[in-house]
């Protein structure tokens, strides 16, 4: 499986705040990542640095082998990505806002996507209605119907399923497993639903203070660490930050 | 740059004109209200005065070229803030789209709103108050072009001043053109100023245009040299103005500030 994502000694340094510090990390093809840590972690600055709306203060990033702060425009054609606090455009219909981000992200054939993605999130109906009047698990599955316009081969989702009810999502995480299986896209998830996580992420990165503490797989990591659960785990995590990976091992 | 990008940003202007008529408010009724109010203006001048100047080419004139400048000043800026006000900065540049490709979106855009301000303008002036511009004949295309390159470079300008000190300081945006006026004589010459305030007029390339417009509706010698220094002002003016967007942005991208745009409140 080939490294979508390369992320290396990434850092990120406000005047007297250190909000990343030495992360790295890679996401290959066909594999979903977790990038769990409580709230202020860094989880959400380093998918800002990846998407190259914040700059690093040091380290490379790089997307399908691109590097993404020299060739800026390249590497984010490669990605995409779905957030809660980055809803669409609240004044154009949901076709519109495909559209709109379709020609900015360049897509040929765009009508067909459209017509495809609409299919696939069973957004039908919303066709024309415009997005700030959806609900927010309509507007959920706007987002992803967006985030996959471009094929992405790296896809950033910060809790997607944050806004869904239960069955929806399910349907998201069927959704995105197979998007991840069958499409080869590499995914960098991050949630707070631990059960979520362990359903659908092969492997997790658990981030506090802005470093990387434990890296493994969700299913194996707990017993390994002496907790009976991944969420027991979290919040072990949460509450001692300052231990590393090594401190814990040793 | 790549035309598709560019064509997104003009499209969803256009999604926006459609859906929402109000948008269209700006581009036509304050434009009319404008020319009917100037229009009997210098009507009333024309009556009263026993100059043998005619005010409707010197005044209307000279209102119908400053609401163009203003036009195409707000066309950048509004379609700037669209973006501003639907919160959709993370969103649109976390895309591949480049500053320049964004930049020319929202220039073009504003071209297509103010030309068809324009007509109306036109329209409304020649049909109504008989104003021509016969007397201008082509320089008629330098003085729009002229207005055309400074109204493009105070609407980037301004959008760099919303990107750097928050949406709040978009009221700061719309009375810019009323704070220029003064000093680039739209309706009388500069020789009218304080040396000061003349000083500050040959800075801004419009004031070319109005001394340039009032001489020939005078049948007074026109300085061609001098339009062409206006001219060369606001391409200097032009280039300057995508260089300051462009390090605000990367300013913006080093603070966090274009993330926090998104994602969170800015004061």
């Amino acid at each position: 499986m080939s490294i979508v994502l390369g992320v290396s000694d990434l850092c990120k340094s406000y005047s007297q705040v250190t909000a990343v510090e030495q992360v790295s990390f890679a996401v290959r093809s066909h594999e979903i990542v977790g990038l769990l840590g409580p709230n202020g972690a860094g989880k959400t600055t380093t998918i800002n640095m990846i998407l190259g709306v914040l700059a690093p203060t040091r380290g490379s990033i790089t997307i399908g082998g691109i590097d993404a702060a020299k060739h800026r425009s390249q590497a984010l054609a490669r990605t995409n990505f779905a957030a809660v606090y980055a809803t669409l455009p609240g004044n154009l219909t949901v076709e519109q806002n495909l559209r709109f981000f379709g020609l900015v992200y360049g897509i040929k054939g765009l009508s067909s996507r459209i017509d495809t993605l609409i299919e696939q999130f069973d957004l039908g109906q919303l066709r024309t209605t415009r997005c700030g009047v959806l609900s927010s698990g309509e507007q959920t599955r706007v987002a992803l119907a967006k985030a996959l316009l471009n094929r992405p081969e790296l896809l950033l989702l910060d809790e997607p399923t944050a806004s869904l009810d239960p069955a929806a999502a399910q349907t998201v995480r069927q959704q995105i497993r197979a998007l991840a299986r069958n499409e080869g896209c590499g995914i960098l998830w991050t949630s707070h639903n631990m059960y979520e996580v362990e359903e659908v992420c092969d492997r997790v990165l658990f981030v506090s203070r802005g470093r990387i503490l434990l890296e493994g797989d969700p299913r194996a990591l707990p017993a390994a660490h002496g907790a009976r659960t991944l969420e027991e785990l979290f919040i072990q995590l949460a509450r001692e930050p300052l231990q590393t990976a090594e401190e814990r091992t040793r | 740059m790549r035309w598709r990008p560019i064509a997104g940003i003009v499209l969803r202007q256009i999604y926006l004109f459609r859906s929402s008529p109000v948008r269209l408010l700006p581009t036509f009724a304050w434009v009319a209200i404008d020319i009917v109010v100037w229009g009997f203006i210098t009507r009333y001048l024309n009556t009263v005065s026993g100059s043998h100047v005619n005010f409707v080419p010197s005044l209307l004139g000279a209102v119908l070229f400053w609401d163009f400048f203003t036009r195409i000043m707000q066309g950048v800026t509004t379609a700037f803030f669209e973006d501003v006000w639907s919160r959709n900065f993370l969103n649109l540049f976390a895309t591949p789209l480049s500053i320049s490709e964004y930049v020319t979106g929202l220039v073009l855009t504003s071209v297509a709103t103010s030309i068809v301000g324009l007509c109306a303008m036109l329209v409304l002036a020649t049909l109504v108050f008989g104003l021509s511009f016969v007397s201008l004949g082509l320089m008629l295309i330098p003085f729009v072009l002229v207005l055309f390159l400074f109204g493009v470079a105070l609407g980037i300008t301004a959008s760099a001043m919303v990107l750097r000190l928050g949406p709040a300081s978009e009221w700061l945006v719309w009375p810019m053109p009323a704070l220029l006026s003064p000093f680039v004589g739209v309706y009388y010459p500069l020789s009218t100023l304080p040396a000061w305030m003349r000083d500050v007029g040959y800075l801004l390339p419009p004031s070319y245009v109005f001394e340039g417009m009032r001489a020939l509706v005078n049948g007074e010698s026109f300085s061609a040299a001098a339009l062409a220094a206006g001219a060369a002002l606001s391409i200097v003016q032009l280039l300057l103005a995508g260089y300051l967007f462009a390090r605000v942005f990367r300013y913006t991208v080093r603070s966090g500030l274009l993330a926090r745009y998104s994602a969170e409140s800015v004061g």
